[in-house]
């Protein structure tokens, strides 16, 4: 064929589509299950660090209830549960940062209490917001062991703003964005707790949130 | 023209740096170098992409038409990247968590499709292979040196969280310079990137002219 038709310069790309098309298609057929599986132990690993091995017996990556959350969306909530008892509720929460939206998992006592939270992703600006990771400081273990009464709903809130939380220097939008997001979690938790923790695997009734907590 | 691997080496870590010298891939200069352990990452993975795709480039070239060689680069940069992107998120997963945001970025650096265009479309794969490797080389060396001195000013710290990328035998890298409440927050946000970024390319000229050289050979070299 004459190497300057454009027939030829048409099959010449369509042929490097094709085979680079189907080395992509190898990569993804022999990386899927590791991809998978990597996925799988950071939901554990993020649902370990919010939920303490001692007050659960089950695999709460797979004991799991989806209701309607706060924003209308469905929201998986992992269960720990010891003997059959649910001890307390893992679920994502998510606050606006500054940077976009902040996503946390928030783990929740059966008598309302902060269990852990963890940044699951986030977009903070790298050496100031994100401090909120684990790894960058231990700022987010603050809340461990807190609930919606202790302290009262109006100190949920940063230094700046009233509260009792510092924030940190050179970031208070991300700090405030966490600590809502939290103070949110735990007034659905107060407001949804009977649909979170029944036994029975429901069909999304209508929990109509009343989020008067703000 | 053949270039010998000498040449090859001096053109991508100084004399041609793709930052340094032809400011190229500015993009993910200006938003990976908030640290000197990001701008490592991402010059690293850079220089694997570069490497794979100029040797794929200048084996295929005599069957890459001149007049479908642009899609066919940007097909084989982007091919290179999402296997890069998914093997490194199956096999190097605590790496991927780190940099995973950022590698898709490659495929919209211009330097890779600069170094293809502009020689391993004429040259043997093992030259075009070392070609990749050392101009990924001098970017990373690029990215780490302005990362390192936004980091030393804006947050006090040198290779934080370096273990986290290399592993936890590189922990020793990690320092502190000063404390971090005399940290200049400037330079770690978008402008000190400019900043630090303009005064190394001014710096590399002033050594280069100081050294005797011309600075137009720089630029006549390159694209």
């Amino acid at each position: 064929m004459n190497k300057n038709s454009s027939i030829y310069h048409g099959l010449v790309l369509g042929a490097f589509c094709l085979g680079f098309g189907l080395l992509l298609a190898l990569t993804h057929r022999v990386t899927k299950e590791d991809i998978a599986a990597r996925a799988m132990e950071d939901r554990q690993n993020s649902l370990s660090a919010v939920i303490p091995d001692s007050i659960h017996d089950n695999n709460p990556v797979t004991d799991t209830v989806t209701i309607k959350g706060g924003d209308g969306k469905e929201l998986t909530v992992y269960r720990a549960k010891k003997g059959n008892q649910v001890t307390g509720v893992a679920y994502e929460i998510s606050g606006i940062g500054y940077a976009g939206p902040i996503k946390l998992m928030l783990g929740v006592g059966a008598d309302g209490r902060v269990l852990g939270v963890r940044a699951l992703a986030h977009k903070e600006t790298p050496g100031l917001g994100d401090k909120i990771e684990i790894k960058k400081g231990d700022w987010i273990t603050r809340f461990t062991g807190l609930s919606l009464g202790n302290p009262p709903v109006e100190k949920w809130k940063v230094k700046k703003d009233g509260g009792q939380f510092d924030q940190f220097s050179g970031a208070t939008i991300t700090p405030r964005g966490v600590v809502g997001a939290i103070r949110e979690g735990l007034a659905f938790f107060a407001a949804n707790q009977p649909l979170m923790t029944q036994q029975t695997t429901p069909q999304t009734a209508n929990p109509q949130i009343s989020n008067e907590v703000r | 023209m053949s270039t010998g691997y000498g040449r090859i080496a001096r053109d991508g870590l100084w004399d041609n740096n793709g930052v340094l010298a032809m400011l190229l891939g500015m993009c993910p200069t200006m938003a990976m170098t908030t640290s000197a352990t990001n701008g490592l990452g991402m010059g690293l993975a850079t220089a694997v992409v570069m490497a794979a795709s100029g040797a794929l480039v200048a084996l295929f070239r005599g069957y890459i038409t001149q007049e479908v060689r642009i899609p066919v680069y940007i097909l084989i940069v982007a091919a290179m990247v999402t296997v890069v992107d998914l093997g490194m998120n199956a096999y190097m997963h605590d790496l991927y968590k780190v940099l995973g945001l950022f590698i898709p970025l490659i495929v919209s650096n211009c330097l890779p499709l600069a170094r293809l265009e502009s020689f391993a479309s004429k040259e043997t794969v093992m030259r075009s292979l070392a070609d990749g490797v050392f101009m990924g080389l001098g970017f990373t060396l690029a990215l780490t040196a302005i990362g390192a001195v936004r980091e030393i000013i804006g947050a006090g710290t040198l290779f934080a969280d370096a273990s986290l990328l290399l592993g936890p035998a590189f922990k020793f890298m990690e320092m502190r310079i000063m404390p971090e409440s005399m940290g200049v927050l400037l330079l770690i946000l978008p402008p000190g990137g400019f900043l630090v970024a303009g005064l190394m390319v001014v710096g590399k000229r002033m050594i280069d002219v100081a050294g005797g050289k011309s600075i137009q050979m720089a630029g006549a070299h390159a694209v």
